[in-house]
């Protein structure tokens, strides 16, 4: 199967995170890693083609060229080639934008299935998928905690507060997945020696058929009217251990029914 | 001058990093009160490639060059020295030196199962009258019809309980004393006996034990050429003390972060105990020397892999290192205080752990012997 993954460069968790006050932007100085999400929607990827042995594994990424080193990753637990697209035209994509110039870019590929990790681990939408399958005029199942393919049908999984909901979708097909689907694998060191020689192609909005007016900031529909730090966390109860602080938190948790 | 890693270091050491965070971090403390070698572990690393690091792909290694091999050292060290010291025995002191030294026919039948990680090696060299000074082995060799005699026993030879291909130096030549009369044989798990599993203050994931032989084998297994397994020995330890420095590197790196993490969260008087100066004067100190260390064990690295000399470098990497380790572990289980003491923290461990690197593969005392040597010429060799 020919398989789109669509994955995100982000800030490592580690480094603090400051946003720009005059742009409002993430400052993405910081090293850069792959979307934590992603790699369980690559790791979803490689099982996918390792059970029916065949296919690609192309992953599909908007950012800067220097998130290269951060896909590389992608390459190196098995994917077989990255497509980026890259423009000083995109900068300052919303989700609007952001959705505009992937769904140019996976028009491309035409791939049997795009998948989507869950949520990007820096600005946390979990929306995009749903934007970009729209364009594509494709059905979407999110959520899915399990994915099987068979001929060409997909069936996701996904959990909810009652059971499981079971989505059934013709191929082509969106899927995003989340981080309870695998155990991503930890790239080997041949993957990580032989991920430079891969493909790695860094496309232009042109390249790829994109009208620059309707990508970047020129193609944004978001205003960042202000920004402010979250609230102080409100009341707090503490308990001193006097020999009962066990029962006094057992009394609180039922007083807020949590047990 | 660039003090950067390439992408490609730093990827790898992510790896090592991440795996070491998961799969080694969260037993380290149990394996180290169970004394419990974690086989499960080098099997996981094998499969990422991680048993032969800088072995050439064309014995099944992962092509690496030897700088990886100590980032790699020196993350998983960080989570468990233990599996530091396991790693590094098999790959430098046992792979590398048969590389080094072994013949085509040797080298293809036991360099790629030990790149794979199916098999473990070890390296058995000391012997109860013979550390420093290791020229005094006793262990003999005498030529026979078909190969050689072996009989001989060793003592405190890491990973013997679960090796199955063994480097061993014995004395092959009558009449010559010292380094001059020794050659080294590569022996299999089933020519020797383990006798005894060693006690040891701390590296408790890792197996030492005393060892007996007294077995025929064929001239094949002859290492290198004959009465000259003494340099064998020493182009080992030169490229094995830069792997024990970076074991003693991530040894101390991980008693800093314990430390710092330590110092924001303990409260006294009022504040943290970071805002106190006399702490962070300690931490400051603390990752200075351990920066220091770091940079002296990778350009010895560095050397090593261009084909440079290293010996000099090596020595002074891994006598420096492994006494910021020891010294900056004791200042770690300070800033912990009485929690520091305890098995509640990890620092205790990392303290015990550490004290080794000053003794194995050269102690402190014959690190500067081989400086002072550099500096001294003639003078500085022992008459
Ligand atoms: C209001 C608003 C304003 C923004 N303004 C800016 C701005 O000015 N400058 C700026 O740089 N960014 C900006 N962003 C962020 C940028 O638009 C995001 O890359 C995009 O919206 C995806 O958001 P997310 O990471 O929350 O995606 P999510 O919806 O959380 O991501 C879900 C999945 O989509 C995929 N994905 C996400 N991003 C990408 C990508 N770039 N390439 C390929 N796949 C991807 C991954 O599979 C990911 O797991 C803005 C976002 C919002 C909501
Ligand atoms: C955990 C552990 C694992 C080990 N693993 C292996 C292994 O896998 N294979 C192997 O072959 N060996 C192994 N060893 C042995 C190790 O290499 C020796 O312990 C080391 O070489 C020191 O020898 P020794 O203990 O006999 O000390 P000694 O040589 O007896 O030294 C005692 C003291 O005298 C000092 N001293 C000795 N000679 C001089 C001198 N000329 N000038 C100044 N001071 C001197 C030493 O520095 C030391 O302080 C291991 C040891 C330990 C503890």
């Amino acid at each position: 199967m020919r398989i789109a993954v669509c994955v995100k460069s982000v800030p490592d968790a580690g480094s603090a995170r400051t946003i720009e006050s005059g742009t409002k932007r993430l400052d993405r100085s910081a090293d850069a890693v792959l979307n934590p999400y992603d790699a369980n929607a690559i790791e979803e990827a490689l099982r996918l083609n390792e059970t029916s042995g065949e296919g690609e594994v192309v992953l599909v990424s908007l950012g800067p060229e220097k998130a290269l080193d951060a896909l590389r990753k992608g390459l190196a637990m098995g994917a077989d080639r990255v497509v980026l697209v890259s423009d000083e035209a995109a900068i300052g994509s919303d989700l609007v934008a952001t959705s505009y110039a992937l769904a140019k870019a996976l028009e491309r590929e035409d791939a049997d299935l795009v998948l989507f990790g869950q949520q990007g681990s820096d600005s946390d939408g979990a929306v995009l998928w749903a934007a970009v399958a729209d364009r594509l005029r494709r059905p979407l199942i999110s959520q899915v905690a399990e994915l099987t393919v068979s001929d060409s049908t997909i069936t996701g999984k996904r959990q909810t507060e009652n059971g499981y909901d079971t989505i059934q979708a013709p191929l082509p097909a969106v899927v995003a997945v989340t981080d309870a689907i695998n155990e991503p694998r930890y790239p080997s060191l041949k993957g990580i020696m032989g991920a430079k020689k891969k493909p790695q192609d860094v496309v232009s909005l042109s390249d790829i058929g994109a009208d620059a007016t309707r990508a970047g900031e020129a193609g944004s529909r978001t205003t960042v009217m202000t920004l402010s730090p979250p609230p102080p966390r409100g009341d707090s109860k503490k308990i001193e251990d006097d020999g009962s602080a066990a029962a006094a938190i057992v009394a609180f948790l039922e007083e807020k029914k949590l047990l | 001058m660039d003090f950067e890693l390439t992408s490609e270091h730093r990827e790898i050491q992510t790896l090592a990093r991440e795996f070491a965070a998961s799969e080694i971090a969260p037993f380290a403390s149990e394996w180290d009160r169970d004394r419990r070698f974690p086989a499960e572990v080098f099997s996981k690393l094998a499969d990422l490639g991680l048993m032969g690091v800088c072995v050439p792909e064309e014995f099944d290694g992962a092509g690496c060059d030897f700088l990886s091999y100590v980032l790699v050292l020196e993350e998983l060290s960080r989570a468990d020295a233990g599996v530091g010291v396991t790693l590094a025995v098999h790959t430098s002191a046992c792979t590398l030196p048969l590389l080094m030294f072994g013949t085509t026919a040797q080298i293809a039948q036991y360099v790629p199962p030990l790149a794979r990680g199916e098999a473990l090696g070890a390296f058995a060299l000391t012997e109860a009258g013979a550390g420093s000074d290791a020229g005094a082995i006793v262990s003999h060799g005498t030529e026979s019809a078909t190969g050689w005699h072996l009989a001989g026993t060793k003592q405190w030879i890491t990973n013997g309980s679960f090796a199955d291909t063994f480097i061993v130096f014995a004395r092959t030549e009558t009449g010559v004393e010292g380094p001059r009369g020794i050659s080294a044989f590569i022996l299999d798990a089933s020519q020797v006996a383990v006798t005894r599993e060693e006690h040891k203050l701390g590296l408790n994931s890792s197996s030492t034990v005393d060892l007996v032989f007294d077995t025929d084998v064929l001239a094949d297994r002859l290492l290198g050429e004959r009465g000259r397994g003494f340099g064998v020995a020493m182009a080992t330890l030169d490229g094995g003390r830069i792997g024990i420095g970076a074991q003693a590197v991530g040894i101390a790196q991980a008693a800093l972060d314990a430390a710092c993490a330590y110092a924001k969260e303990r409260r006294a008087f009022g504040k943290a105990i970071g805002e106190f100066q006399a702490i962070q004067q300690k931490l400051a100190t603390m990752a200075t020397e351990i920066e220091a260390a770091r940079l002296l064990v990778y350009r010895a690295a560095m050397l090593k892999e261009h084909g440079k000399p290293h010996t000099v470098a090596g020595a002074q990497a891994k006598l420096f290192a492994s006494e910021v380790a020891r010294r900056q572990t004791s200042e770690a289980i300070q800033v912990l205080g009485g929690y520091g003491y305890t098995k509640e923290a990890p620092v205790e461990r990392y303290f015990r752990d550490a004290k080794v690197t000053e003794i194995y593969e050269g102690t402190s005392e014959i690190q500067r012997l081989v400086i002072a040597r550099s500096l001294l010429g003639e003078l500085g060799r022992p008459s």
